[in-house]
């Protein structure tokens, strides 16, 4: 099959690959009709990501069909599916209490203590995400072994087209838990840091849940119009002091919830040099964890802070004393996706979320390469990039 | 002693030293370490006062101890989740374990099991003649609420005698330890989703294939 593969730092190609192949009894075959970059790809694309190796498929943001199942699969050959970025065994502690996230048994236990050493605790495994999430081959590829198949993939309904339901992946329901993680109250005032794909879903989240406003920050004036088209008010950095107005939106008391929607991924690794090669990748501030910071010292005393934006490993000149003296809730995570792939998806079906207006721009799998090359220079006008592996590679290149 | 004869004791021993981090299971110390009088588990105490290595891990898997213990009971169960064990079978009270050694040679460390109490606790230790002397034990005991049940398992052995025991000893000592831990996150996969995860992308990918392969 053809599969997007990584080689290098800013160096990825489609290569020919070995099909996958049903291993354990659980696993279905999904032949993948659409699949999308992520802003996290970009840190494995900038060569940050630790455990990467030559030839790994790449890509967490995948649906499908259904072409095998294992003995014990519960999904039918022919069925439309989205799969989770996150793989959740369904029967650990974490996962019986829906914390699907921190399953304990997707990474396999030989590739466990990496992530143990950082954190304390391992990680769960993840599609196409480095070896330290397990190592499992991604979804930017003709076709994806899914494990644990009667647990994390959603069958969707085949009048919903795959740009509609594309995104419970990943993107759609982490911009939902961040909004959830703000604990949004109806006359609440909430700020949203960065206005990437993530940022864009947590302020159109927070409208739904019933906001009374939403003040979105970034730079880039395409995605700043993205927010507003949501219905958000919005603040370039650039031009404006955040701080000082945040304040005077919110009436002078500070905003009742704060969304660092940026992140900085590679920051814990502890390698310097990596470190600055994202700083210049990032597009938001020079200092690596400035959003948080900023956002810290904004939200109202006794507000929240939800961390939805990815981090690594560690930062310095954290203000610990602001969040202990205000009395701030701090919430964080990577996303426990099938919590709320079913009830997502119930709404994109009765349109109180749509999620298209994010899509810049849709490519063959064949020119995956160049899509990471303008998703990662071009921020501004390339949004989200959708592959498509059945699509016709246009002649002219 | 030969030469030669040292050398094929080394070998012997090295493989054990692996090998014994494939019986990943552990036992029942009877050397308890000193010092220390809080209620945290020996073995994780900061001074070892013991020549013997020490390994213990504990975790909790939801499935009932019955079962837990039923499973692990039936010791020809084990080489499922025990990555360098091929077999173990049974040759009247004892039990004797064929373990991947180094350079594909195999070892066989004959046990008996010396307790056994239904559904809370096994505990086996080598007989003579084995190189290197060996305790584990597992024990099961029920988590709060529906947690499922938390499974210790502990082991020791004690390094060969001389120089060359102990630098045999040394080189390995890691290992067993780190193999235990993964065979034991293995065991919990196993009960609690009815299959070793892999990230393998084909049958033949998989460690147990590869493990194979290095076999033939």
């Amino acid at each position: 099959m053809r599969a997007l593969t990584w080689h290098g730092t800013h160096d990825v190609r489609v290569d020919t690959v070995d099909d996958p192949e049903i291993i354990n009894s659980r696993d279905a075959i999904i032949e993948v009709t659409s699949t999308a970059i992520c802003g996290s790809d970009l840190h494995l694309y900038d060569g940050v990501i630790p455990g990467v190796l030559p030839g790994d498929v790449l890509g967490h943001e995948f649906m499908g069909r259904v072409v095998e199942t294992g003995s014990d699969s519960t999904l039918k050959k022919g069925q439309r599916v989205v799969v989770p970025f996150t793989i959740s065994c369904g029967g650990c502690f974490h996962c019986q209490i829906q914390q699907f996230s921190a399953c304990e048994n997707s990474n396999p236990a030989e590739k466990q203590d990496m992530s143990a050493k950082l954190y304390g605790h391992s990680m769960a495994a993840l599609f196409g995400y480095s070896h330290m999430t397990g190592g499992y081959s991604g979804g930017q590829a003709e076709y994806v072994r899914v494990p644990y198949s009667d647990v994390g993939p959603i069958v969707v309904p085949d009048h919903l087209d795959d740009d509609k339901v594309l995104f419970l992946s990943d993107i759609l329901p982490t911009g939902w838990m961040a909004a959830e993680n703000a604990e949004i109250q109806p006359d609440d005032t909430v700020a949203v840091w960065g206005c990437g794909p993530v940022g864009l879903f947590a302020i159109q989240s927070a409208i739904v849940m019933g906001a009374s406003k939403v003040i979105a920050i970034d730079h880039y004036p395409n995605r700043l119009a993205l927010a507003k088209q949501l219905g958000a008010e919005v603040i370039d950095f650039r031009k404006t002091n955040v701080r000082e107005a945040l304040m005077e939106m919110s009436g002078g008391i500070g905003v009742d919830a704060v969304i660092d929607a940026v992140g900085m991924e590679s920051h814990g690794f502890a390698v310097d040099n990596l470190v600055d090669v994202v700083k210049q990748k990032v597009g938001m501030g020079a200092d690596r964890a400035s959003a948080l910071k900023q956002a810290i010292l904004a939200v109202r005393p006794g507000g929240r802070v939800s961390i939805p934006g990815v981090y690594g490993g560690m930062t310095d000149k954290f203000p610990l004393g602001a969040l202990m003296e205000k009395g701030l809730h701090i919430r964080s995570g990577q996303t426990h996706v099938q919590r709320y792939t079913k009830d997502l998806l119930e709404k994109i079906e009765d349109g109180t979320l749509d999620t298209t207006f994010l899509i810049s721009h849709r490519l063959p799998l064949e020119d995956a390469a160049r899509g990471y090359e303008c998703f990662r220079t071009e921020q501004d006008s390339w949004t989200k990039v959708v592959l498509k592996p059945g699509m016709d590679t246009p002649a002219t290149n | 002693m030969t030469n030669d004869k040292q050398l094929g004791l080394a070998g012997t021993v090295a493989g054990l030293g692996l090998a014994i981090g494939g019986l990943a299971f552990g036992a029942f110390l009877s050397q308890r370490r000193k010092g220390g009088d809080d209620d945290a588990p020996f073995y994780t105490r900061k001074s070892p006062d013991s020549d013997n290595a020490v390994l213990g891990r504990t975790v909790t898997i939801r499935k009932p101890r019955a079962e837990l213990y039923a499973f692990w009971r039936d010791f020809g169960n084990l080489p499922r989740f025990m990555e360098n064990v091929e077999t173990i079978r049974k040759e009247g009270d004892h039990r004797v374990w064929l373990i991947k050694a180094p350079a594909g040679q195999t070892v066989e460390i004959k046990t008996e099991v010396c307790e056994d109490v239904e559904g809370k606790r096994i505990a086996w230790r080598s007989v003579e003649g084995s190189d290197i002397e060996t305790r584990g034990s597992v024990e099961f005991a029920d988590a709060p609420g529906d947690r499922g049940t938390r499974v210790s398992l502990v082991m020791s052995y004690n390094p060969p005698a001389g120089n060359l025991g102990r630098t045999i000893a040394k080189l390995f000592q890691r290992e067993p330890e780190v193999q235990a831990r993964h065979d034991l996150k293995r065991f919990k996969g196993l009960m609690e989703t009815g299959e070793i995860a892999t990230s393998a992308h084909r049958k033949e990918n998989t460690r147990a294939a590869k493990q194979q392969e290095k076999e033939t």
